[in-house]
């Protein structure tokens, strides 16, 4: 059963092709990897997906449905959630509140009902800490909940990013460079991690990344992007040794190497 | 957390406020009343004001439109069709607003509901398309309001305006609406909506993405923002008992700006705080524009220069101090108390 | 309407539209590179003609000098005050910077109020400027044809530093992406700080032409150019030059031919510009000449 589809997703900025006919296509349980050099266009998929940018071309189905050109809202309401590749998170708002706020979506109270403190909303907010809770514990954030979220390190919030999106209830998870600026242990760390919340929250997972440790690592399938085009896809072990694969990371200095 | 330490103390704080008013109503002079109404509206003003512009992160510049509607609907609307005959001279008041004549309660009621229905109207259009406008578009609206009010002699009397306003506004009121719009927005910010709002301000990017729908939310505080700065305005209208469009100019918006900003964009405790430096500074700065001297150095007094300080201080506090008193944090009862701690043993250790 | 009438409100029109246009080329440049509506520009107007104004009464320049040297002292307060008030801020939020521009505007109304008094000032309009031209039944100053014109240089010789040279290049590549034209070693600042001075002295250069035509200044006449001049840049796609220009004139001339048409509803010419902010917004919101802005 097709959880996902995308189908010639096309992006022209100006005069500029920044994707070309990017289609893929998810069933639940699938954790794909989306791989290429810098400015090959994998952020933009991403940003077409969760309706960030209206695609010049092409279309999304998702549960069925096509969601191509709605708001990033209402893609996120259906059921995908992300995260950013430079951390976008509620700086000045405490790091419980920004799982919280994921919830928002799903509050069935009105606002009058939240200025009376009524019992329902009383209830509903109740909800929403406790599972903000949960999702910190398992973030391993729990004790840092009052914390402004700006004041968290650099791999703390990579991880509430990660809580947050997981927060919106999703089935799709779309992570952006999940492992940057993370050493080989916390790199581990994050793997497993994905791979746990994955069956545990029953998730189709699409993932941008540059570290092939993590890439190889968890990848049931790879799709190798440069210059927008789809260059390659398969397995890790296909991927690894596809010589247009290992010539467009050879043209880029410094990638977290292939082999 | 102690919140039920935190909620006996708030209500015994406005009990005794309360205790207070009834008191001042008896042995306060007229002058220390006027100052205390004063500090009702302007902290309702602020409070209000810093919804859209702390809470939600939307530059606007509403207040003086805001309250000038609130104001002229709640005048027309309580004025009895004999003052309105006498007023209205050059020419007369239209139908049905010539006969009508209803209690201050309500024309207060219809005066929010005016206001904030043109504030959703108003959204509409801006939130839409890009925040940024909000601020000119606000703008104009001041320029529209002042505009409308001198020419629509039928309605508002033109340059003339509405006097003979019965002074329905006592300390009960300007208090009573205070605390309904103190509870109102503070409940508001600290619910769901009010993290939606703020979350909006942070990052709207990041808000969209979690599921928030951020024109809905920004339309929500801008709405309530004006539907609390009507009723203000319909206060302020029964205080002043005359009102025409020269009271309702941009200095009254930047005032409330400098006042949310002194107290920190965000903070409604911070708001009531910087309001009542603001009502009582004014006063005290009063004293620049009238003559004075020093020993045998006489200064004359300088008639604008008040402004002048003014806008500098907003300038200051942007470049320098840009959080202000209270930054986007609230001055809750423990911070209070443990500040007072902190006070206490500087000085038993001193003595 | 009588065709000589038309004609007349035609110049009229043109006159004012050319006003507006000056003034809003210089939000345009600034909101393309910073995306900060400065508020103070309609203030920075008026500080241009107090500087004319005070140039040719105390140090009785003739007045060709006096309003060059008050297009340059209006362009160094341009360059003051992005330097001492929005620089400061500009790496902080959005609003920081909106608010820090309207404690500008208000300042700097307030210290011509103090400095200068609040009563209006007679404006001295030189012989050149004061011919009335009689042609049929049309009866116009020389001003009006000259206030085009000079409009019509002016914009062609910034149309032409933007365009055709490097400082313009830059200025054209920061309103696309101030951060990467950063990281090629451009001095961002610098540029910001020529744009507004370009800006500001545009805007004298409106402004004294503007105190040409109505000869009287105050404290606070800049702030209703301002708005309108903000209202035809949005009109003319914000961020773009020639759209500004063209934003002004049809503006000037919709507002003449209002007034022209519909007496009775002269009063309420100002909050015309309004509305048309407000069906922009609605129908068309990128305005004429736009190209989406990436925000």
């Amino acid at each position: 059963m097709t959880l996902f589809s995308a189908e010639h997703l096309t992006m022209i900025f100006g005069g500029l092709m920044a994707v070309d006919e990017f289609s893929l296509e998810l069933k639940g349980g699938d954790l794909i990897g989306l791989i290429g050099p810098n400015g090959a266009g994998k952020t933009t998929v991403f940003n077409m997906i969760t309706g960030n940018l209206k695609p010049t071309r092409g279309k999304i189905l998702f549960k069925g449905e096509e969601i191509s050109g709605l708001k990033p809202n209402a893609i996120t309401r259906r059921g995908i959630a992300r995260t950013f590749q430079n951390i976008r998170l509620f700086q000045d708002l405490p790091v419980i509140e920004n799982v919280m706020i994921s919830y928002h979506a799903r509050l069935r109270s009105s606002f009058m009902g939240a200025v009376l403190q009524t019992p329902l909303y009383n209830r509903e907010e109740k909800e929403m800490r406790t599972g903000a809770m949960v999702l910190l514990q398992r973030v391993r954030l729990a004790d840092l909940a009052s914390e402004r979220a700006g004041s968290l390190s650099y791999g703390q919030q990579r991880r509430l990013e990660i809580a947050r999106a997981l927060a919106t209830n999703p089935k799709l998870l779309l992570l952006d460079e999940p492992a940057a600026g993370m050493n080989p242990q916390e790199t581990q760390e994050l793997m497993d991690f994905i791979l746990k919340i994955k069956e545990d929250f029953d998730l189709t997972v699409l993932l941008i990344e540059h570290d092939m440790r993590v890439v190889m690592g968890i990848c049931q399938w790879i799709k190798v992007l440069d210059y927008g085009a789809t260059i390659a896809e398969g397995t890790p072990k296909e991927i690894q040794n596809n010589p247009q694969v290992i010539a467009a990371y050879l043209g880029e200095a410094g990638g977290k190497g292939i082999a | 957390m102690h919140p039920t330490r935190d909620r006996i103390l708030t209500g015994l704080s406005f009990m005794a406020l309360f205790a207070f008013l009834y008191w001042a109503k008896g042995n306060a002079t007229e002058y220390q009343i006027r100052l205390m109404n004063n500090c009702a509206i302007f902290i309702t003003l602020a409070v209000s004001y810093n919804l859209i512009n702390g809470i939600c992160g939307q530059f606007s510049l509403e207040p003086n439109a805001f309250v000038a509607i609130g104001a002229y609907t709640s005048a027309l609307l309580t004025m009895s069709p004999a003052e309105k005959q006498i007023s209205f001279i050059i020419e007369p008041l239209i139908w049905p607003l010539n006969v009508i004549s209803i209690p201050f309660w309500l024309s207060l009621i219809v005066a929010g509901v005016v206001t904030g229905f043109l504030a959703f109207l108003m959204g509409f259009p801006v939130f839409r398309v890009r925040g940024d406008y909000l601020a000119i578009v606000t703008l104009g609206f001041g320029e529209v309001v002042r505009v409308v009010a001198n020419n629509l002699q039928t309605i508002t009397n033109g340059p003339l305006g509405l006097k003979g306003l019965v002074p329905h506004t006592n300390l009960w009121w300007s208090f009573g609406f205070m605390t309904c719009t103190l509870f109102f927005i503070w409940r508001l910010t600290k619910s769901s909506f009010g993290r939606a709002m703020k979350a909006i301000r942070e990052d709207e990017v990041a808000a969209e993405a979690m599921g928030i729908r951020s024109f809905r939310y920004k339309m929500m505080a801008f709405t309530v923002s004006g539907f609390f700065e009507g009723i203000a305005g319909g206060l302020l209208a029964h205080l002043i008992t005359t009102i025409s469009p020269v009271l309702f100019t941009f200095f009254l918006t930047f005032n409330l700006l400098i006042i949310i900003v002194v107290g920190g964009l965000g903070s409604t405790t911070g708001c009531v705080i910087s309001s009542v430096l603001f009502v009582l500074g004014s006063e005290a700065l009063r004293a620049v524009e009238e003559p004075f001297s020093i020993g045998p150095v006489h200064v004359p007094g300088i008639p604008g220069m008040r402004m002048v300080i003014f806008a500098v201080i907003l300038v200051m506090v942007m470049i320098f101090a840009r959080q202000g008193i209270m930054g986007r944090g609230e001055l809750s009862w423990q911070r209070l108390i443990d500040l007072l701690r902190r006070t206490g043993g500087l000085l038993r250790s001193r003595g | 309407m009588p065709f000589q009438m038309f004609l007349q409100q035609l110049i009229n029109g043109i006159s004012l539209g050319s006003l507006y246009g000056l003034v809003a080329i210089g939000y345009t440049m600034v909101y393309g590179i910073l995306r900060l509506i400065n508020f103070a520009h309609g203030d920075v107007l008026m500080m241009g003609c107090y500087f004319a104004f005070y140039a040719i009464l105390i140090f009785s320049l003739p007045w060709y000098f006096s309003f060059l040297v008050a297009i340059f002292l209006t362009a160094v307060l341009g360059i003051a005050i992005d330097r001492g008030a929005y620089l400061p801020v500009r790496k902080g939020p959005r609003i920081s910077a909106l608010i820090t521009a309207i404690g500008v505007s208000f300042l700097l109304e307030n210290l011509a109020l103090v400095i200068f008094g609040g009563r209006p000032k007679p404006f001295y309009r030189p012989p050149l400027f004061g011919k009335v031209i009689e042609w049929g039944d049309l009866h116009f100053l020389t001003l009006s044809l000259w206030i085009p014109f000079i409009t019509l240089v002016l914009v062609l010789l910034l149309l032409l530093v933007i365009y055709r040279t490097r400082t313009g290049m830059a200025m054209r590549a920061i309103a696309r992406d101030m951060e990467t034209v950063r990281l090629m070693g451009v001095d961002v600042n610098r540029i910001t700080s020529i744009t507004f001075a370009l800006g500001s002295a545009l805007a004298a250069a409106g402004g004294i032409m503007w105190a040409l035509k109505f000869p009287q200044i105050e404290p606070y006449m800049g702030i209703i150019p301002g708005l309108k001049a903000f209202v035809a840049a949005v009109l003319g796609g914000i961020g773009n030059v020639i759209g500004a220009a063209l934003g002004g004139f049809l503006l000037g001339l919709l507002e003449i031919m209002l007034v022209a048409l519909m007496p009775s509803l002269g009063g309420y010419k100002d909050a015309f510009a309004f509305l048309i902010l407000i069906g922009i917004l609605l129908f068309r919101p990128i305005g004429i000449m736009g190209e989406k802005l990436p925000d």
